[in-house]
């Protein structure tokens, strides 16, 4: 009996290291050298466009394409597929790495992609430039939003500007005194130690980088997304320390407004939506602030697939999302400020472009939006810097 | 009998104590669905039937309900086929490799989802998308059909090693053919497991997350899925409270009917 | 059973039947096998494995694709960090803890249901008990947010008893990774109880044991496959959770989310695939040793 059980198990694992064996041999198609310096994909924009092929597949944060299914009022995609004949297919990817697996497959004409998905995007030649051109609406979207970093390369726009905002520093108000600085989470002896928050994803290692920036000239951080190994690890060291004084991590917003809510977070970074949900909520007021040292962001991108099947139906999509009016609806609805500068007169709450600042060029530039960090510098000092992968692992490290 | 009283009274304050933890959560959704509060904070700032409203008239949770139940009978219909195919082999017959198959049938349920999970997403993505396959509900089905298997077979194994071959033999014997056999003889005597086996997998396929994450593509939406996306950016979270009230309403005739169904063909009758 | 069996075969007709099994049993056995082993052994190990075969590979740091040279690095990093080892230890010991939790609940409620209650509500009660998963599993898991919130339900709840709530970590973790499997740890159980003849239990008390000892020494044992199935269920669903410790873990972070947080991280799928092989392992390992007591039959 012992043997045969014996026999079974191996003549099973014979299977299946020849079915491993088949299929290692047979997917080898992209095997590339490692390189430090990538050379970016010789990937050409349209020229012209054609007829809309009937449908689109695109890859969103959730609230990004709403097609009243969520709410009847809340609808800028049934009035796309009317105009443009194409049928939304809309997959909502609930992290920036989630999107970029996504994108890799191939399945999808667009993504509305954050700053620190859209390198890996470009350089991994998922999508292609954008012929602006071809984009009428673009005209009137924010200067300091084109050409920048994380939606451009090798003087190419990678894609159209969605919408952006601050990692701003929020705390209760009255139970925090009104802080100045991001000092005030992560200062070890911190009075609200056990309520402090903060964001849970390796990209929050950039907020302590950031902190370093100005506190720590020595270090000569010049960029909260370029450090190399002495940085990243005061980086890392900074945060290591603060996990003590730290009540929980969050990462969706239910979960953060819940926290300022019941008083189990008192003080933390936080997103401008999250602040007006909470005051909304009546239970606790808060506060928020880009502090002195500036603060961490977003800007979503929106970009087209380098596979596109639908690519007229995605600069369709492109330019209608960041309409005026598309624009601002989206904007209202997820809670953060507008591309487009003619969308400021079009919101339901006439203050909505005050309260996030969104043509604010002064305000937008103490942000440094959440950029992909990778081995090349992204501040030109070459090859010394951590990569994503190794921000990935240190956050697991941190938390511990 | 052979429990004292004291045990006996012993054993009811435990279980109800029990019920009580499985039971107040649930007490707190429902709550919570009349909370005015868009994230459901405690105590409730109000009451309000708006949420209930607004999930009768949500489209996208209606999508996501019919793209849950047809992945839930896909998956279901094929891990019935599956699962009494390798149980009645097991049952049966005799060959080589019979005591691995137990251990292959539970492996997709034993293993953590998300292993199941990622395995499947790249090897769909290496074999099915290259034939012009893309991850839909169909890469769903299968993903949820490859954990689902274990439930029908464990279930009718055993069925089938409880009832014997002693009628199916008799049967052969009386000049039944084996269509004959299986439609009057072994059919009748295995439907109840395989009521069983059917609901297990149905649930279990309705309220899974993690594999659906890696398996599932463009316009697809489970339930979960849905929920998920809801809590992600609460508009309107609380609804998620109204639709888990409103699963455990539907569904609770659903289960008491094949609660009733399996426990009449149940226990020692063949 | 085998040898049982064919020594039945004595009269002319059982050995006709037999042989007539005999002819086409061959045909028959790879019509019933071929779909499911198709489908379990190509489809599913065959990705499986595939996928293991891809944590000896790395990732090119930019663009995030696969690099498909062979590298025992992944697995360098896992086992020299002590970090994954704490977080591994730390699973398997929530993973157990629930599993044992569960069981301790589990027991007496499915002896009340099985052997104390009339079979009228001994089906109310088992009714009562799959209700329950057929609310989402996040729902829930975010009403126990509202449950152990400071100032929440249970600090209201539990204040007359001198007692709170833990607030949000690693005990809450485990209370809600309990809440969440107790069913499929009671209905194994429940099941294997009922099939548990009366007559046996009412032999020992005649034969002078008392509960306890009819308890330890008849009930237990034969108990031992579903206790052990059910334990499969709450030990693998809880080694594989990451997102009920993202609802209610405070800080803390358990093993599965190691690997969610790599796979989506520049598809980071070799370093993903090499962490799942510490799940894998103490899975498998766990199946090896339990697979004699017929428990993966009873599932």
């Amino acid at each position: 009996m012992k043997r045969t059980q014996l026999t079974q198990f191996s003549t099973l694992a014979a299977v299946l290291l020849l079915i491993a064996g088949c299929t290692s041999s047979s997917s080898s198609t992209d095997t590339k050298a490692a390189s430090d310096a990538p050379a970016l994909p010789n990937i050409a924009a349209a020229t012209s466009l054609g007829d809309g092929e009937g449908a689109l597949n695109i890859v969103v944060w959730a609230g990004y394409a709403e097609n009243g299914s969520t709410d009847k009022n809340v609808d800028w995609v049934t009035p796309f597929e009317k105009a443009s004949g194409c049928k939304v297919n809309v997959k909502v990817g609930n992290t920036s790495d989630e999107m970029v697996t996504l994108m890799k497959t191939g399945q999808y004409d667009g993504v509305s992609a954050s700053g620190d998905a859209t390198l890996r995007l470009i350089y991994g030649g998922d999508v292609a430039p954008v012929n602006t051109d071809l984009v009428p609406n673009y005209a009137t979207v924010s200067d300091f939003l084109k050409n920048q970093q994380w939606n451009s390369a090798g003087g190419k726009m990678y894609g159209i500007p969605h919408g952006w905002g601050a990692n701003v520093l929020a705390y209760t108000d009255g139970t925090v005194a009104a802080p100045t600085s991001w000092g005030a989470v992560f200062d070890t002896n911190s009075p609200y130690k056990g309520k402090v928050t903060a964001y849970d994803s390796p990209i929050y290692i950039a907020d302590a980088a950031l902190y370093l920036m100005k506190t720590k000239p020595e270090l000569k951080i010049t960029n909260p997304y370029a450090l190399d190994d002495a940085q990243f690890q005061a980086a890392v060291d900074l945060l290591k320390a603060q996990k003590p004084i730290i009540g929980e991590y969050w990462s969706d917003y239910t979960k953060a407004v819940q926290s300022f809510e019941s008083g189990n977070t008192v003080i933390g970074t936080s997103w401008q939506v999250i602040v007006n949900l909470v005051n909304g909520g009546k239970k606790a007021k808060v506060n928020s602030i880009v502090p002195s040292e500036g603060s961490t962001g977003w800007s979503d991108t929106w970009m087209i697939s380098s596979k596109a099947q639908h690519p007229n139906c995605m600069y369709k999509w492109m330019d209608h999302i960041i309409s005026p009016s598309a624009n601002a609806q989206v904007a209202e609805w997820f809670g953060e400020a507008p591309s487009q500068t003619a969308s400021c007169g079009m919101t339901a709450d006439k203050n909505f472009c005050a309260t996030y600042h969104a043509t604010d060029a002064a305000y937008a530039s103490q942000i440094h939006y959440w950029t992909t960090p990778t081995k090349a510098c992204l501040d030109g000092r070459g090859s010394i810097c951590k990569d994503y992968a190794a921000w990935t692992q240190a956050w697991t490290e941190i938390k511990g | 009998m052979y429990f004292s009283n004291r045990s006996k009274f012993l054993l009811k304050i435990i279980s109800t104590v029990v019920f009580a933890f499985l039971y107040i959560p649930l007490l707190v959704i429902l709550v919570n669905s009349f909370n005015t509060s868009k994230t459901f904070a405690w105590p409730p700032a109000g009451f309000t039937t708006s949420w209930w409203g607004k999930a009768i008239e949500n489209d996208g949770v209606r999508a996501a309900l019919l793209t849950s139940v047809k992945a839930g009978l896909g998956a279901m219909s094929i891990s019935l086929l599956l699962g009494s195919m390798v149980a009645f082999a097991v049952a049966r017959y005799q060959f080589f490799g019979r005591e691995a198959i137990s251990l292959l049938v539970v492996l997709p349920i034993a293993l953590p989802g998300i292993i199941t999970g990622i395995a499947l997403n790249s090897a769909f993505r290496t074999t099915l998308e290259p034939l012009g396959i893309p991850f839909g509900l169909l890469t769903v089905i299968i993903g949820h059909a490859t954990f689902c298997i274990v439930v029908v077979y464990n279930n009718v194994l055993a069925r089938l090693k409880r009832v014997g071959k002693n009628l199916e033999e008799a049967s052969a014997d009386l000049g039944a053919g084996n269509w004959q056999t299986f439609r009057y003889v072994t059919f009748p005597s295995i439907r109840s497991a395989l009521a069983a086996g059917a609901l297990l997998a149905f649930a279990l396929s309705f309220d899974e997350i993690v594999v659906t994450t890696f398996t599932s593509g463009a316009g697809i939406q489970t339930l979960p899925q849905w929920i998920f996306d809801n809590l992600f950016r609460p508009n309107q979270a609380p609804i998620i409270n109204v639709v888990a009230a409103m699963l455990i309403a539907l569904f609770a005739l659903p289960v008491w009917l094949s609660q009733r169904l399996s426990e009449g063909a149940g226990s020692g009758r063949i | 059973m085998n040898s049982q069996l064919t020594s039945q075969f004595t009269s002319p007709r059982e050995l006709r039947v037999s042989s007539w099994l005999h002819r086409h049993e061959k045909s028959r056995l790879a019509v019933l096998l071929s779909a499911p082993l198709f489908w379990l052994v190509v489809a599913y190990l065959g990705s499986l494995f595939s996928m293991f075969i891809s944590a000896f590979w790395s990732v090119d740091s930019f663009t995030g694709s696969l690099v498909k040279t062979f590298t025992w690095d992944n697995f360098h990093t896992l086992i020299t960090a002590d970090v994954y080892r704490r977080i591994a230890l730390r699973s398997i010991s929530v993973a157990f803890l629930v599993t044992l939790i569960d069981a301790l609940l589990a027991l007496p409620i499915a002896l009340y249901m099985a052997k104390v209650l009339s079979p009228r509500k001994r089906q109310v009660l088992v009714v009562l008990l799959l209700l329950p998963l057929w609310a989402s599993y996040l729902v829930k898991a975010y009403a126990w947010r509202t449950l152990l919130a400071h100032g929440g339900v249970l600090d209201w709840l539990l204040h007359p008893f001198g007692l709170g709530t833990p607030g949000y970590g690693l005990a809450a973790t485990t209370i809600v990774l309990c809440y969440l499997w107790l069913p499929y740890m009671i209905l194994p159980i429940y099941a294997g109880l009922e099939r548990l003849p009366n007559s046996l239990l009412e032999a020992s008390s005649d034969l002078g044991a008392g509960g306890g000892r009819t308890f330890k020494s008849i009930v237990l044992p034969l108990l031992y496959p579903s206790l052990i199935a059910g334990s499969i269920f709450t030990f693998s669903l809880s080694l594989g959770d990451y997102i009920t410790v993202k609802i209610v873990g405070g800080k803390t972070q358990l093993f599965a989310n190691v690997i969610y947080d790599n796979v989506g991280t520049a598809g980071n799928l070799p370093f993903a695939a090499a962490a799942a092989m510490v799940p894998v392992i103490t899975v498998l390992g766990y199946l090896y040793m339990v697979r004699r007591t017929g428990a993966l039959e009873n599932l």
